[in-house]
């Protein structure tokens, strides 16, 4: 019977959601309507844009419907410090890539913070290891693949 | 008898050495991602996309194969020693077999798994050499209209049977689909949605996406919830071999599967989860021994994993004769085909036949290889869930960042794969499915071209789609893929009510 009665209160969650498909339709028709060429025969490339602004209305509408009624599933209760760990990692290979610190110093970094936030406190050993996997996908890639990672003061050693 | 032929030239090239070897990397690779958990061959394979742009395209794509086929073996291992499905497509498996192990007979429900799925991927691989040509005969005469009523089938297909809300799968697609958008309009040369940053310009990359749902997304949830205690790896009691009596048990439930695998792999968006559960629900009606089911019968291991493998090979036939792509796995294989210039569709068949057949007759032999390192190595395998979570799930994020790096070094490609992480991580959370995502973006743009291609040649008349009979039939049936779950949605809550 929950189904058929409204909730008194709206699911938070779904409601988001709603809320940020509608935005992303938004931003979907305006991109559209700035397309100034079109098409001499057929469609032009506005049309499927359009297409897919009006289907995110329709799915922001139905999740404001079901945040009326059953709501979002309820998600387990998550380790907020974890998550920030592995941020940490990501954030840290942003900068290397963004400053040219290098692939190798980065994977230290990542590989450090990963392991960090699946509980293991031994940050030098997890580091070493990091490093010693950068090195090691560096010389493949250059050595091997003849691709290129990008460099930095490490990575010129080699 | 135009499959001998070509299957035998096929043969030809696949077993050059160099061919051998990457079929060789590609099935080793698949089974070690199918026996570890976070990782499976769509990811596998979206990372070594860009690891693979320079090296010979006929020799990746049978590695991309390898790492398929053997992702479905790999599965099977994890799925039965600790309980733990590598993949969706092995849950069926870790009803029963997880059952035989703890019984100490893990060592016949591996076996029962690696040669059922050995006959029905060889059956299936058979099915997949006889059954393209047909097609390609069949494709050669389609209209942009039928292929873009065919993609929008797999849409609505995709995100319907992924995962439990049609509302939140269809979600996902979308968003898919927007983010195919983004780039430079091939027809016009107009951008959109790349607001005026450079590095958008060629639209968002597959790999990126892929890495940062799958890869990034998996790490984040799996690091939310972790506590520390791994699971536990039931050890292999007794003799590797089948009884007579469990070859006598298996045997049908095999060909049983691949009955089921193959076929509906072969449909748009089949996958493997439908046949492998059709198959497990089979073989506990047909069993002699009903009672056995639920503490570790036979058949309702070798059913299943002779389906998951069919459905391997299945899932292959479209994907080569229209270049449609049902599942996960083979969206991104797509997307390698589409980094060599290669479009898989029936022109690929005259233009390629070379690739095309070298890659059907290196699935024999992928197949066969897998049995060798199945069965006698499966202690081997089991020793790499001993690797500790931290350092698996931190050597997956170096190598998530390594795919994408190498894909573009930029840092507008970094930052999107930081936000796709953490999409990925509430997706999983909210419980919305990944990969219709991935499938918008690599189908989007393509639907669009033929959306805009059969607009074109009828002067923009829209009722060509419903003037063609096999586009009409199509996207009737999307219609009705589209609509079901909600009127049976209905009915249900009726039922409800009526209670």
């Amino acid at each position: 019977m929950m189904s058929l009665l409204a909730r008194r209160r709206a699911d938070k969650r779904a409601l988001v959601m709603g809320l940020t498909l509608l935005v992303l339709s938004v931003v979907v028709w305006r991109d559209a309507t700035a397309q100034t060429m079109s098409a001499t025969y057929g469609i032009g490339p506005a049309a499927m844009p359009y297409l897919i602004a009006m289907a995110l209305v329709a799915l922001g509408l139905g999740h404001i419907v079901v945040a009326f009624r059953d709501g979002l599933p309820v998600p387990e209760h998550a380790d907020g410090i974890a998550i920030g760990w592995i941020a940490l990692g990501l954030v840290a290979l942003l900068l290397c890539i963004a400053f040219g610190a290098g692939f190798i110093l980065a994977t230290t970094i990542l590989f450090a913070a990963t392991a960090r936030a699946f509980g293991r406190r031994a940050l030098l050993v997890d580091a070493a290891i990091g490093f010693g996997l950068g090195v090691a996908i560096h010389l493949l890639f250059s050595k091997l693949l003849t691709l290129s990672l990008p460099a930095g003061p490490i990575e010129h050693l080699f | 008898m135009d499959s001998f032929l070509s299957l035998g030239q096929g043969f030809l090239v696949a077993l050059e050495p160099s061919k051998l070897l990457f079929a060789a990397i590609g099935v080793l690779l698949g089974t070690a991602v199918g026996v570890l958990p976070g990782i499976g061959p769509a990811l596998t394979v979206a990372l070594l996309l860009p690891v693979t742009f320079k090296l010979d395209p006929t020799g990746s794509l049978i590695m991309f194969a390898g790492i398929y086929y053997g992702g479905m073996y790999g599965g099977s291992t994890t799925a039965i020693l600790i309980n733990a499905p590598g993949e969706s497509a092995s849950v069926a498996t870790a009803i029963e077999g997880n059952k035989m192990a703890k019984a100490g007979r893990g060592g016949p429900a591996l076996a029962t798994s690696a040669i059922g799925s050995f006959v029905a991927g060889t059956i299936a691989t058979i099915g997949l050499a006889f059954l393209a040509p047909w097609l390609v005969e069949l494709a050669v005469n389609f209209g942009p209209w039928d292929y873009f009523a065919l993609m929008v089938l797999a849409f609505v297909t995709v995100s319907a049977t992924f995962g439990d809300s049609p509302l939140r799968g269809l979600t996902s697609l979308t968003i898919g689909l927007m983010l195919g958008l983004v780039g430079i309009d091939k027809l016009t040369g107009q951008t959109r949605m790349a607001f005026g940053v450079p590095e958008l310009f060629d639209g968002v990359e597959v790999t990126t996406l892929a890495v940062g749902l799958f890869a990034v997304g998996e790490a984040l949830y799996v690091a939310s919830r972790f506590k520390g205690n791994p699971e536990e790896i039931v050890p292999i009691k007794g003799s590797l071999w089948m009884t007579r009596e469990d070859w006598r048990r298996s045997w049908k439930p095999w060909l049983r599967g691949a009955a089921f695998g193959f076929p509906i792999g072969a449909l748009p968006a089949g996958g493997a989860e439908v046949p492998t559960f059709l198959s497990y629900v089979t073989e506990k009606k047909l069993s002699k021994h009903p009672e056995e089911f639920g503490h570790g019968a036979i058949e309702g291991v070798a059913g299943p994993e002779a389906a998951n493998n069919a459905s391997a090979a299945g899932t292959l036939v479209p994907l080569l004769t229209l270049g449609l792509p049902t599942s996960a796995t083979a969206a991104i294989m797509l997307a390698g085909f589409q980094q060599y210039g290669l479009n898989p569709g029936p022109l690929l068949f005259t233009e390629n036949p070379a690739l095309v057949w070298g890659l059907v007759a290196s699935l024999f032999i992928a197949n066969a290889m897998l049995l060798v390192l199945n069965l006698p190595l499966v202690g081997l395998w089991v020793r790499l869930l001993a690797i500790p979570q931290p350092w698996l799930y931190a050597g997956i994020l170096v190598f998530a960042a390594m795919g994408t790096v190498a894909a573009k070094p930029s840092v507008v490609e970094v930052g999107m794969l930081f936000v796709f992480g953490f999409l990925g991580l509430l997706m999983r959370r909210w419980d919305y499915p990944v990969a219709p995502m991935v499938v918008g973006l690599i189908l989007g743009p393509m639907a669009e071209a033929q959306l805009r291609r059969a607009m074109q040649m009828t002067l923009g008349d829209p009722m060509v789609f419903f003037e063609n009979p096999g586009s009409a039939t199509l996207l009737s049936l999307s219609a009705m893929a589209l609509l079901a779950p909600f009127v049976m949605k209905g009915l249900s809550r009726f039922r409800t009510a009526e209670d």
